[in-house]
């Protein structure tokens, strides 16, 4: 079930997108989900998911794969599909089944939201699966640093962000440990009633918080040792560079939104 | 011969509002000379750890001096110190900063402001002392205990400090991981002349050491070079600490009548000197 998920996952790779820089990724993420809502007929709609699979095929990540990985979310998809076909009303009716009433409205918008929908879990996927959680965390820091004027602790928050995300293997492993020192002594967490395995959840997540309050505090004495005292005077090493691809990334994404607003206007 | 670090007449309480005063650290002096390998040995809870944590300025201890590169220690020069000194801790997942092993190696020097032109080469370098430059960007998970602690020791090397402080640094790992420790701090020391305090219990690694303190109950019990300190015999093992295993074995041999002489520090010697005792009768 974990290993299916691709929500947050990293897949190293050396395509055009993974080269760019995690800035102009985060960037071109927002702007096309505020772009998304610029779409509203067909023709629109279609350039969307043109566009959408034109950047999974530069990612070169498998549509497969993609899909694959997507799946619980498709079931949300099909869900909000659902509810718009059964109860927006508007236009013709086209099918009509005793108490049920389908109107041509409802079908469309069914389809239009759930496209939406679909596109964007898609380029947010893409975002994560092409760009290392480390980058993402440089990425929002730099773009953030203004808020600093503030007094939003930007510093503070990428670095709590880059220890978490440092120390989540780190912790499953510690899990793992604990589960099995705990069935060892004949604990079950994996069977019986729902109740039953809430309560045998406990003795697992108590020595997981001690052990993760030592490291902390551990961590901690190491940091200060090693010269840590807050954002003031520090310098980076990991340098984000600016491409030309970054800016074409871009620059596509200002045509895609001038070919939106012209297909709106016009069809 | 310069002086890297005095520590004179330190007395440390963890609580000094007790009515009874337990100290952890109790009129302690010593000093540590440039190039030196000094060790601090002892059982758990002799003191040891508060020493180190006394040396780096985590904790002040309630009187006594304690001069860092002939400098007073005191709340101004903290940070100026800590950066000529390099630690390394006993828990290699609880040290590890950065989200791969560059990013790690590079945390202290980010702390420092060194430019980021300079850090590039330092990190490097660094890593290529401790023979882990083929490992620039993995992530911690995919390291073992030994790798850890060597990345450990790169990230206080890229500071180039004057004194490298090892707590407890070897005791969590398997003996492989031990030995490639051990290894890389014996190669710095013979190339850099790299000054050396290691707090250990591990008799193997303190026997590699210039010169021995030996800490009892929060106070300085003996001070010597290894051959001095484990000569104590029965006294060390009344007081918790064992002896090395060819002390150990040359001591079982010597009570069955067989005719040693001298300390026997490693295996060799204790060898070297079985082959020969028939000959020495």
């Amino acid at each position: 079930m974990m290993e299916k998920m691709i929500f947050g996952r990293f897949i190293p790779g050396s395509s055009f997108i993974h080269k760019m820089d995690p800035r102009a990724k985060l960037i071109f993420v927002f702007a096309f989900i505020l772009l998304v809502f610029v779409a509203n007929n067909i023709p629109t709609y279609v350039a969307l998911i043109v566009f959408t699979v034109a950047v999974v095929f530069v990612s070169r990540i498998r549509l497969y794969f993609l899909i694959n990985g997507l799946k619980p979310v498709m079931i949300l998809m099909i869900f909000t599909f659902l509810l718009h076909i059964f109860f927006t009303k508007g236009g013709d009716v086209i099918v009509h089944l005793g108490f049920i009433k389908i109107y041509e409205e409802g079908l469309k918008q069914g389809i239009f939201i759930s496209t939406r929908f679909l596109v964007l879990v898609f380029m947010t996927s893409i975002l994560t699966l092409t760009t290392s959680p480390i980058s993402i965390t440089d990425g929002l820091e730099t773009l953030l640093n203004p808020l600093k004027k503030i007094k939003v602790p930007v510093h503070e928050l990428a670095l709590m962000m880059s220890i978490a995300l440092r120390f989540i293997p780190t912790l499953m492993d510690e899990t793992d440990k604990i589960m099995k020192a705990q069935m060892a002594r004949g604990s079950d967490v994996t069977s019986g009633p729902i109740k039953e395995r809430i309560k045998a959840v406990v003795p697992l997540l108590i020595p997981l918080f001690v052990s993760a309050f030592k490291r902390a505090e551990d961590l901690a004495t190491a940091m200060e040792v090693r010269g840590y005292r807050g954002g003031e005077g520090r310098t980076r090493y990991r340098q984000l560079k600016w491409g030309i691809r970054d800016t074409i990334a871009l620059l596509v994404l200002v045509l895609l939104g001038v070919a939106l607003v012209y297909l709106r206007m016009n069809f | 011969m310069t002086e890297i670090l005095s520590l004179q007449n330190i007395t440390f309480t963890y609580d000094p509002d007790q009515p009874i005063i337990k100290n952890a650290v109790e009129d302690v002096t010593f000093s540590v000379n440039e190039g030196e390998w000094i060790a601090i040995v002892g059982h758990n809870g002799s003191g040891k750890s508060t020493l180190a944590r006394i040396i780096n300025g985590l904790l002040f201890p309630q009187s006594g001096e304690v001069k860092v590169f002939g400098e007073m220690m005191n709340e101004a020069n903290i940070w100026d110190i800590r950066s000529q000194l390099g630690m390394v801790f006993q828990n290699p997942d609880n040290q590890f900063v950065g989200a791969t092993v560059q990013d790690d190696v590079a945390f202290a020097l980010e702390n420092n402001g060194v430019p980021y032109e300079d850090m590039v080469i330092r990190v490097e370098n660094a890593l290529k002392q401790v023979q882990m430059d083929a490992f620039m960007d993995h992530e911690p998970q995919h390291l073992s205990g030994g790798q850890k602690q060597r990345v450990a020791i790169a990230g206080a090397l890229a500071l180039r400090p004057n004194l490298l402080i090892l707590d407890e640094a070897t005791s969590m790992l398997d003996p492989q991981g031990r030995k490639e420790v051990i290894e890389i701090v014996q190669q710095l020391r013979d190339e850099t002349g790299l000054t050396v305090l290691s707090i250990t219990h591990d008799l193997e690694e303190a026997i590699l050491a210039d010169r021995l303190l030996f800490m009892n109950n929060g106070k300085k019990f003996a001070e010597g070079n290894p051959s001095e300190i484990f000569g104590l015999g029965d006294q060390l093992i009344k007081l918790g600490l064992d002896l090395p295993f060819s002390m150990k074995m040359a001591r079982l041999l010597q009570k069955e009548g067989v005719h040693l002489q001298g300390a026997h520090m490693s295996e060799e010697e204790l060898v070297n000197d079985l082959w020969i005792s028939n000959f020495k009768k």
